[in-house]
């Protein structure tokens, strides 16, 4: 049976994001992880190490493409530069889905390289959507959008956070790449329920999720990737898990990197909420 | 929103408190920022525009160690910020955010203080390096095919590999600040100024001549300096001339008494060996 028809029917358990200070270990511990995500752009490059590393995990894992860039939300056309080196890298790593947010980051060809929030609207659906679709046809990859951690929010706003992803994947016929520590981060910064964000978005359309830690300053909540997933959070993810049952789960952890081990301890307590079925198995971390 | 972002930060940190028209930034954010119980609008706003900079910032602090050595971590920001300003990022990747950078120094040296000639060409060597890091490599020319095509054949040096001229020693500056030869990542994940490691500020150089080669082997990073001859021959071939005409440009001032013969076959046998020669394509672009 197909794990969800929006991330090309894969069975994917529980993977870690691929970084720099732990390629070490991996080329030569070689380590059991079910998946790794990478960020696409770290890879979209000509040549040297980022793709002679890539290349020597690809011989031994399955990865999966993360993008930060794309900026569905921008009112620019997508870059065909950008487009030709992602449609590269999918026929390099095989990707079974990509994934970018739900955002803007680009005005008039400059690049912010943030991840902005949107303003809610019907129209910027209709756009958003529409770009999603562009890109997906032209890599031809399935393709999931996630939703960011916000810290500001518009006037202009027609609808909610929730009401607006469904909007535009709906219209995108797209998949979901549903970020838990993102909704949690976005609940307290706003002031809604995020059991409520997590129960209207279409479950069936979710391919991925991704959980991560954040840091809690005195009038809101940041984003930073840079701990261990937070306990409501987990709580979160454990019901987004029976809501959209079986789901490929992915720790980021990007800033103040630990050992791979922790990293990968860390991702493996989602086994919790997906069970035993997703650790791989002899995993040396987990036993 | 992107106007605001891209307005260099206030000195401590915060968003500019006048808009470009004179409105106070707190009246031009609440148009279209709504507050919350703990936030102003400009609050709210102001928590993008420091992840903007914080993040351009770093890049470039990632980018230029031995630039920030050489200017110290006052005057690198303000040159890194009055760049930035002009030249906001222009590609989907903090890849090629300090592209233009050496060539920003060279058009405003008061940016970079008194050691303007030293920090441009720390400035390009820095670059050589990131260029060197993921930059396109062509399949590379084995001695059969140099020695097949004979001495009218035009070969072009990897477009990974910098041949620079070079008013300071600054290969022998940037190994004693010890530079570390990996790049980071793109990440969306950053919550402070960057943490500089503040680099020590060296004893500058005195102006010294220096021909260096930038190049990379199995995705390591080197730099080789090179005999005065040796870069003038690899000019000679980078700008197109045949490996006759690149050595008789190069050697026709040489000095007496060495045999030259001997040491240009030397250094293409090592050239050779670390790749640094691909085909010429087509319209003299490797």
């Amino acid at each position: 049976m197909p794990a969800n028809p929006f991330n090309n029917h894969t069975e994917y358990g529980i993977g870690i994001g691929l970084r720099v200070p732990h390629y070490r270990h991996i080329l030569e511990k070689k380590p059991v992880v079910d998946w790794f995500e990478i960020i696409s752009e770290n890879f979209m490059v000509d040549g040297g190490r980022p793709l002679e590393v890539l290349d020597k995990i690809l011989e031994q894992y399955r990865v999966v493409q993360h993008g930060v860039s794309m900026y569905f939300g921008s009112a620019d056309k997508p870059n065909r530069e950008h487009l030709k080196r992602l449609r590269n890298l999918a026929r390099r790593t095989h990707t079974p889905w990509l994934s970018d947010h739900l955002c803007w980051g680009s005005v008039d060809g400059r690049y912010t390289h943030d991840l902005l929030p949107m303003p809610y609207t019907f129209a910027v659906a209709k756009h958003t959507a529409s770009k999603v679709r562009e890109v997906r046809d032209f890599v031809e990859v399935p393709v999931c959008v996630e939703n960011v951690s916000s810290y500001a929010e518009f006037h202009q706003s027609e609808m909610t956070e929730w009401e607006f992803l469904s909007e535009v994947v709906e219209r995108a016929d797209c998949g979901i790449l549903l970020d838990v520590n993102n909704i949690y981060v976005s609940s307290k910064n706003h002031g809604f329920d995020p059991y409520e964000y997590l129960n209207n978005v279409p479950h069936h359309r979710v391919g991925q999720i991704h959980i991560a830690g954040h840091t809690k300053f005195k009038k809101y909540l940041l984003d930073t990737h840079d701990h261990p997933v937070l306990d409501p959070v987990w709580k979160l993810y454990a019901h987004a898990i029976k809501l959209c049952g079986h789901t490929a789960t992915l720790l980021e952890w990007d800033d103040r990197i630990p050992s791979f081990d922790e990293v990968h301890h860390e991702a493996l307590k989602a086994t919790r909420a997906l069970g035993p079925a997703a650790q791989p198995a002899g995993d040396p971390v987990a036993a | 929103m992107a106007e605001a972002l891209f307005r260099p930060l206030s000195s401590r940190d915060g968003l500019a408190a006048r808009w470009s028209d004179g409105r106070s930034m707190a009246s031009v954010a609440a148009q279209f920022v709504k507050p919350n119980s703990r936030l102003t609008s400009v609050e709210r706003l102001e928590i993008y525009a420091r992840s903007y900079w914080f993040r351009v910032l770093d890049c470039l602090y990632e980018d230029y160690p031995g630039l920030r050595a050489v200017l110290g971590e006052r005057r690198f920001l303000k040159l890194a910020t009055a760049f930035l300003s002009q030249y906001p990022s222009a590609s989907f990747s903090l890849r090629n955010l300090g592209s233009r950078l050496p060539q920003f120094i060279v058009d405003e040296p008061a940016s970079a203080g008194p050691h303007a000639a030293l920090a441009a060409d720390m400035a390009r060597f820095e670059w050589a390096q990131v260029v060197a890091f993921d930059g396109p490599a062509l399949p590379a020319l084995t001695q059969d095919d140099v020695l097949d095509a004979g001495p009218g054949l035009r070969v072009a040096l990897q477009p990974c590999v910098t041949v620079m001229e070079c008013a300071y020693p600054v290969d022998d500056l940037l190994l004693a600040l010890k530079k570390t030869a990996l790049r980071g990542e793109a990440s969306n994940a950053l919550s402070s100024m960057p943490r500089s490691r503040p680099a020590a500020r060296p004893r500058l150089p005195r102006p010294m001549k220096t021909f260096v080669a930038v190049h990379r082997q199995e995705g390591m990073l080197y730099f080789k300096r090179l005999e005065p001859e040796a870069y003038a021959i690899l000019t000679a071939l980078r700008d197109g001339r045949t490996l006759s005409a690149a050595c008789a440009a190069a050697l026709c001032e040489a000095g007496p008494g060495i045999d030259w013969a001997a040491r240009v076959r030397e250094w293409f046998r090592t050239w050779q060996s670390l790749g640094w020669f691909c085909r010429r394509l087509k319209r003299g672009r490797a």
